[in-house]
């Protein structure tokens, strides 16, 4: 069999990732917009094209569990979901990354209620920042596929062993249509090594887990600690590796984009980068030196490489599709911790796409024109912007 | 089975439950049926933190043994281990409260384990607090007893083995640790099918229940003999009681007076007579419709 081109929803391209790696056990639950990556896998699994067991759970909450006793006997699982199911899968969440089972769950990001709606934010991903997993944030079904297949590799590694989210914009990546080339499933299959843990439950060698010997909670998280830090350098080696086998190149957790050295540079995540390309590119062919920064990981969190790129700078921005209540975005939070230490560039936080709220060329153009405003003054007008706030009440700005 | 055909072998480690803690005691006797080719669920309970096991085990969090269980078995049969037992023990609360939905979905499902309900009538591990397996009448420190509520828990208990007989599950029973055999033989019923098993056993407290340890036994069979507590088992939609259950409700034998069960028990100290006369009403009640139930499903 060779790679083929298929042309296929963001859902159907990330059940197809799904078939190609061929966990053991898949345990999920339907949810707008998850639901049709969960269906493709079942006709998948009914038609022979892949063997797995599938538990039809019913519940968010049993479907994590029930990836965490596959993984707890040595086989591979996954499951898929978003929003309110992401949330009520909290208490699981915690404790397969403390468990260390390297799960891997597709998350189609969409809005938490209420208000009630199905459409795309990141808030509900973004909420279970530290519940110890990896979070990938992909632009296309494309790398959502890609990015799958290289979760399961990067999560299973001895010296890693931490569960992987690859969250995919709900309908702006999970429901439209996009070529994609699906590589060969003999070759996925080279690219990841058997799984064979060695703590797992077996009637041959009996033990113990969810304990750790009373009195070593803090050795325990600096492990969990260090081994998200060691994932910082295997996603590089492998993104890498995936390009000299498939072709494709993620770069790593950060890609640059637009000229050297920019002027100002916006720093974004998730499916709205393919706008701010395009912005890019138009703003530089008339001349203007914008830069753009995609953020693929948000944990492990790429500060030391963020520094480095966005030092020489005259402005930075970060538009994201969530907010944390009471402070800023959390992206954003992130961004200027990194930022600590290198020189005083203003820095200021675009928060847009909220329940689905279109982020329109428009609207990033005028995020480039307030950074260059910044760049020159040196200051900014304020520090979060509500991106096409409604309301004439000049609250938009805080 | 008879008492001296019960394995010497224990796969109990060491534990730290109180002592004459019956809780303990039903899982060192299932372990004993099951053997070793078994993997473990526990969860948030007193078993879960107490015990300790030479088996291999996962302590799960307080609404997961189920659903953990069921990926369990299906992890074992994706890499073709098909000759191991999948249990999961939880106490009332974990089984009859915060894990009923993922139990429910395994049953409903037809997912492959053995679950059995320790049932100690309220949250223990917790500190006393009820549990919709507590029955009325009973103190808790979340039902204390007061002017405005003079009986302690008011409402009745929820009836676990009718809501898994409704799931039409093929094997389900209710047993007792004060009668061994009669637990071990459900065990080892429920151990040779496939499919979502359970086994829902009575284990006194001494410490919630507030008597002396030496009496866990003795007061296990007073809960039987009174008719508080009801010996019965579903085997492929064929529903009978058992036992001591057996023998008071069909063969006339007298039951032992509500008294002496509630009596030594310092939960119910509160209860005045009428009060007694009122929860042994409802026990015969309660046999009277086992009784029927079984012949309906004879
Ligand atoms: C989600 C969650 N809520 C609450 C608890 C606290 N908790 C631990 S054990 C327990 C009660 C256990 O009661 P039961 O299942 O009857 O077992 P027992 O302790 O009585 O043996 C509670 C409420 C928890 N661990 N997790
Ligand atoms: S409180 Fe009761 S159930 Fe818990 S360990 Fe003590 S005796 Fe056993
Ligand atoms: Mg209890």
């Amino acid at each position: 069999m060779m790679s083929k081109e298929v042309f296929v929803s963001g859902n159907t391209a990330v059940a197809t990732g799904v078939s190609l790696v061929e966990p053991g056990v898949i345990a999920a639950y339907p949810i707008t917009p998850q639901s049709p990556a969960v269906e493709k896998i079942s006709e998948f699994i009914a038609d022979g094209e892949m063997k797995s067991e599938y538990i039809e759970v019913e519940s968010e909450y049993s479907a994590m569990s029930a990836c965490i006793g596959a993984e707890a006997v040595g086989a591979r699982a996954f499951t898929a979901t978003s929003s309110q199911g992401l949330a009520l899968m909290h208490e699981m969440l915690h404790f397969a990354s403390g468990q260390r089972l390297p799960i891997v769950m597709a998350v189609a990001n969409r809005t938490l209620a209420p208000p009630w709606g199905i459409l795309n934010d990141e808030r509900d991903t973004i909420a279970q920042r530290d519940t110890g997993w990896l979070q990938f944030y992909v632009e296309s079904a494309q790398e959502a596929l890609d990015t799958i297949v290289q979760a399961y590799r990067l999560s299973e590694q001895e010296d890693i062993l931490t569960p992987t989210m690859v969250c995919y914009d709900g309908y702006i990546i999970s429901h439209a249509y996009e070529k994609v080339v699906v590589p060969d499933k003999d070759e996925v299959q080279s690219f990841i090594p058997e799984y064979e843990p060695d703590e797992i439950l077996n009637v041959e060698d009996p033990k113990t887990l969810g304990y750790a010997p009373s009195g070593y909670n803090t050795e325990y998280r600096v492990k969990q600690q260090l081994g998200t830090e060691t994932a910082k350098g295997a996603i590089g080696d492998i993104t890498e590796d995936y390009a000299d086998q498939f072709g494709r190149d993620y770069v790593g957790m950060v890609e640059e984009y637009g000229p050297e050295n920019p002027d100002v540079t916006l720093v974004t995540l998730g499916s709205v980068t393919g706008t701010v390309r395009d912005v890019v590119d138009k703003l530089n062919d008339q001349g203007r030196e914008v830069g753009l920064v995609k953020l693929r990981t948000l944990r492990p969190f790429p500060y030391e490489q963020l520094a480095d790129i966005l030092k020489g700078t005259g402005a930075v921005g970060v538009l994201e599709k969530d907010i944390s209540f009471g402070y800023e975005g959390a992206v954003f939070s992130e961004v200027r911790s990194a930022l600590q230490g290198t020189n005083n560039v203003p820095s200021m936080n675009f928060i847009a796409g909220l329940g689905g709220r279109d982020i329109t060329m428009e609207n990033i153009e005028n995020v480039y024109e307030k950074l260059f405003t910044m760049a020159e003054t040196g200051e900014s007008e304020g520090r979060i912007e509500f991106v096409g706030y409604r309301f004439s009440d000049g609250k938009g700005i805080i | 089975m008879k008492i001296d055909e019960v394995t010497e072998t224990d796969y109990m480690d060491s534990g730290a439950a109180c002592p004459g803690c019956a809780g303990e005691l039903a899982l060192r006797l299932v372990l004993k049926e099951l053997g070793e080719k078994t993997v473990l669920t526990t969860t948030p309970s007193c078993v879960g933190a107490t015990c300790s096991v030479n088996i291999s085990r996962i302590n799960t969090a307080f609404p997961a043994t189920a659903a953990t269980s069921v990926g369990m078995s299906a992890g074992l049969k994706a890499l073709g281990k098909t000759d191991v037992t999948v249990m999961a023990i939880a106490g009332d609360g974990g089984t009859a409260d915060i894990g009923l939905q993922g139990l429910s979905g395994a049953a409903e499902r037809g997912d492959d384990i053995l679950y059995v309900c320790y049932d100690n009538e309220a949250y223990m591990n917790t500190g006393i607090q009820r549990s919709s397996a507590t029955p009325p009448g009973t103190w808790t420190t979340t039902t204390p007893v007061g002017k405005e509520r003079p009986k302690g828990k008011e409402r009745p208990r929820k009836d676990m083995l009718k809501v898994m007989m409704a799931h039409d599950l093929p094997y389900a029973a209710t047993a007792s640790v004060s009668y061994p055999t009669d637990f071990l033989d459900k065990v080892k019923e429920a151990k040779d099918r496939t499919g979502t098993r359970y086994i829902h056993v009575y284990a006194p407290c001494p410490t919630g229940w507030k008597f002396p340890p030496e009496r866990s036994i003795e007061i296990g069979k007073k809960a039987v003999t009174s008719g508080a507590c009801i010996l019965a088992e579903w085997d492929e939609g064929k529903f009978s009681l058992t036992g001591q259950s057996k023998r008071l409700a069909e063969d006339g034998k007298e039951l032992t007076p509500m008294k002496e069960y509630l009596g030594p028990q310092g939960r119910f100290k509160h209860l005045d007579d009428e009060a007694i006369k009122e929860i042994a009403q409802t026990a015969r009640e309660n046999l009277e419709e086992y009784r029927k139930l079984a012949q309906a499903y004879s």
